[in-house]
Parts: structure tokens; sequence; C-alpha cells
């Protein structure tokens, strides 16, 4: 059995929304590299919806693959359904994570719910 | 495929696997049994005996047959441990990156009332006999240093070791199991009292090993139960993995300074390639090293992903990152010779075997450019230090 399931790899492989976006308007970065996992994602959010998503990271395989997941799930979306992003959601997303490797996609989470702080603080609008 | 984690396993020998399909096939008796079919058993264990002593210049009655390194390494320690306590002597000198074979037997002790002491390796990954000398005292029972380093490589100076442990009178265990085959071992020349061993380590298979134990060394039973091993280690023996243990350890004794020449060219070139590589660093000491093994640390990436893309390009290997280790602190043998977490978690062992060629070796130092540039071009630590926001390390 593999370590990973294949759409785990697939997003390892070929994440999605790999980059940096140099007019992003939400920003945020989260863990850190003692733990061996950070996550910065950059949303760039016009009419209250994401345009454009773009991530960073350094860490393990699955947490390559949550990072271009959670990218993918919000990627257009509304910013009242990003605020509903949850790691299950994004784990469910890649037919499952192992258990020890949960808190790849609870980083996802914190990511993209810190780069809509971001995002709240600089506009001082609230998203719902 | 390029496997190159013959530090993790080897393959076992065409010679090793005749040998233990022979006897499997042929020679299923039971040792212990007086008739003919079970004798012929134990001539086999006897025969095994004998030569895997030669090879490390022992007598046969001092090896014992155990289940392989980690048995190996708990029944001496706890032999020495309480061969110590009868005396009131309870204090252990180790160092801080043995195996977790070693360590976790030793924690168990501490909570038994032991007292540890793990001494420094230093940033080359190597014990001096000075420092081992100035940590006895009068209550050590026992001092465990490991031949050769499982993850670094590096060869302490046992005999040296071994010989301030004689003069002191306190026992001297080695956990051997990276070096048995691979390098030269004399358990006399070498001052060594107890000798923990692994078959698969020298491509002999799985699942057995042996402990040395110098003559008039009394041993502690881990398992209770039949006269087998003379008493120490009950349980019928594995026949077959101690047949085929022989015949893997006769062969890579015979072509031991062979294959450590044409595995030193190797690594050699591996290590300079790789230290092409801006922002790396070796572990352990450049020369005073295992033939077979490298192991390099790249700042601004995690090892699981080097892993799993080399992978993808046919290369084995392995790495000491927490994501590989199963917790959240990368290699303790890494933070031992005092690389901090952010750079431990980018580790790679490659640890080499006589199969691989040289362009084999171009192959990997090649593909671990590729995918270290490929990680680093998407990693905000390797954004940071390049921008000047956090200093490099390395």
């Amino acid at each position: 059995m593999a370590l990973y399931s294949e759409k785990v790899m697939d997003h390892f492989r070929n994440p999605r929304n790999v980059g940096v976006i140099e007019d992003a308007n939400g920003i945020g970065e989260v863990g850190n590299a003692k733990c061996g996992d950070i996550m910065k994602m950059y949303l760039k959010i016009e009419d209250d919806i994401v345009k454009d998503v773009k991530f960073e990271t350094f860490g393990c395989g699955s947490a390559i693959a949550s990072s271009s997941m959670a990218t993918e799930l919000i990627k257009g979306q509304p910013l009242s359904e990003v605020r509903k992003l949850t790691n299950k959601a994004v784990a469910e997303a890649l037919d499952g994570l192992p258990d020890y490797k949960m808190h790849c996609s609870v980083l996802a989470e914190e990511a993209i719910q810190s780069a809509l702080a971001d995002y709240e603080k600089r506009t001082g609008k609230h998203v719902e | 495929m390029i496997y190159a984690d013959n530090a993790a396993t080897t393959k076992l020998s065409e010679a090793a696997l005749c040998t233990m399909t022979d006897l499997l096939r042929e020679v299923w008796g039971n040792p212990s049994s007086l008739y003919t079919h079970g004798q012929e058993a134990k001539e086999v264990l006897e025969k095994a005996r004998e030569e895997i002593a030669a090879v490390i210049g022992a007598s046969p009655r001092e090896i014992t047959f155990t289940s392989g390194g980690s048995e190996a390494d708990n029944q001496a320690i706890r032999s020495a441990a309480e061969r110590g306590r009868i005396k009131g002597k309870k204090h252990i000198i180790s160092t801080a990156f043995e195996h977790h074979a070693v360590l976790h037997t030793l924690e168990k002790l501490r909570k038994e009332g032991y007292e540890i002491t793990l001494l420094d390796v230093h940033e080359n990954g190597l014990v001096t006999p000075e420092e081992v000398g100035a940590a006895i005292r009068e209550d050590t029972c026992l001092v465990t240093i490991m031949t050769a380093n499982n993850e670094i490589g590096t060869i302490q100076p046992i005999r040296e070791i071994g010989a301030v442990c004689r003069a002191r009178g306190v026992l001297f265990h080695t956990d051997a199991v990276q070096a048995v085959g691979h390098i030269p071992l004399n358990v006399a020349d070498d001052n060594i009292d107890l000798l923990s061993a692994s078959a698969h380590k020298f491509h002999g298979p799985k699942g057995v090993g042996f402990l040395y134990a110098r003559k008039g060394i009394l041993l502690s039973n881990l398992i209770e139960g039949g006269a087998q091993e003379r008493g120490k280690r009950a349980g019928t023996e594995n026949v077959p993995g101690i047949g085929a243990m022989a015949t893997a350890l006769k062969e890579a004794n015979a072509n031991m300074a062979q294959n450590a020449a044409y595995l030193t060219k190797l690594r050699d070139r591996l290590i300079a390639g790789l230290k092409e590589i801006p922002h790396s660093a070796l572990n352990g000491d450049e020369k005073r090293r295992l033939p077979g093994n490298v192991n390099f640390c790249f700042e601004g990436i995690e090892g699981e992903s080097l892993l799993l893309l080399l992978d993808d390009k046919g290369i084995q290997a392995s790495s000491g990152s927490a994501c590989t280790s199963g917790s959240l602190d990368p290699s303790h043998v890494l933070l031992a010779i005092g690389r901090v977490h952010d750079v431990a978690h980018g580790s790679l062992r490659l640890s080499l075997g006589e199969d691989l060629s040289e362009e084999d070796i171009d192959y990997i130092i090649r593909s671990v450019k590729e995918v270290v540039t490929y990680l680093r071009g998407f990693s905000p630590i390797w954004r940071d230090l390049m921008s000047g926001k956090k200093e490099f390390i390395l």
C-alpha cells in the first residue's frame, strides 16, 4: 500500500497555484521551520470573490498537496464560502490523509483563514 | 531502480538465499531433537557459529544468536546493567546519537534507578577516547558506543575506547550493526566485550542477528524458556536464517577490502557532487565514515518531499526529517551533531551498495540538484533567505 492516495500524489507532483501574487490583498503565513512545515497563502480578492490564489510551502508531501488542494477549493469562490473552509474538506478532497498527517490539512485551513483575516484587516471589511 | 538505502536494509545475497532455501527445504528438523534429522540442524547451527566467530575473531561459545540487532543491544545492555547492579555499580556511559535500541533501553534503565551519561558527539559525529575516560566513575558498569552511526556513518575510535574501558575495568559494548561485514572488526584487537550485529545489514536475511559476549560475561535472558543458546536465549533456533547469515557474513568478509575501496570511490564522488549545491552541508566527518554513507542537509527544503520526488526518479533513499520519523522532531542524530531543527528537516541519507555504478552516482547528483532547486522554488523559507529577511545557516 502506498503512503498517500493517488490524489495526494497528484497534487504533490503537480501542485496547482504555486507561486506569489505581487499585488495580493490578503497574505497568511502559518507553521514554523522548527516543526518542518510552513505555508504561505496569497489571495487576490475582488468583489468579495477570490479572483486568484497562490501558495508557497516548505514541508512534506502532504503539506504541499494540502496547500494545493486548499487553493483549488477556494479559487473563484465567494468569501463567505472561503470562511467555511475546513481542514476536513481539504483532507476529504484529497481522498484522505494518514492520521499523523492530518495536521497538514489543519495548516492549510489556518493559512487560508489567516490570509482572509489579513484581507479584513487591510480593508476594514468583515466577512461573515 | 537505484537503491541507495543500504543502511536501512540490504538485498539478500544470492549465496545467502541459496543457503536459506536449501535449509528450509532439507534441514527442517529441530536442533534440540536427538535423532539424525534434528542433529543435522544442530550441526548447521554450530557450523554457522564457528564461521561467524572466526570473522570477528571470537570463539564460537562467545556467539549467541538473536532475532537481530535490537535484541542483541537490549540483551547486552541489560546483562551488563544487571552485573553492575549486583556490585552496586549503576552508572552507564553512552552517546546521544546511539540507535534507539540502545537509547530506549538506557531510558528504561534510568527509570529503574540507573544513572546515564550521554557523551557529546561533536559537530563531526565522533567521540574521543579521552572523553570516555573522563566520564568513567567508580560506579560505572558499562560503556556502550556504536561502532558506526546508522545515519551519518561516522566510525568511532572503538579500539581506543575499548582500551580505556579495559584499563579501568569497565565493560565495553558496541552496537556494530552498521559496521559488521563492511569494515574490519576484531573483538580481541578492538578490546570489545560485547558486540551486536544484524544479518540484514550485510546482505543476510531479516529477523536474525547475533550477540558476541566475551568469555566470562554472564548474559541475562530477555526470553525465558528452553535451553537453546546455552540457556541464554530460549526459543527454537532460526536455523535457515542463521545459516544464511553465516553465508552472507563470510561473503561480505571475503570481499570487504574490494567493496570498501569501490564504495569509498563512489561515496567521495557523490559527496563532491552534492557539495556543489549552494547552502548544503555534509553531515558527519568526511573521511572517518562508512564507505557507502553520504548524508547531507539542504537548507530551505523538507526531507520527505525530497524523498518522494527522488522516488519518482527511481532513487530510493531516506531522510531524518520529522515527517519521515513519524514524530514532530527531526532525527536525534542530526540534533546531536548540532544541526538546528530548520536544517535537520532538510536531510538526505544515501547509503550506497556495490551494485551501483559511477553513472548511477552522476544520475543521483543530477536528480538531487534538480529536486532541491525545484522545491526551493516555492519554499517560503528559501524566499526569506534569498531576500535577506532570514540569515542562512548553511
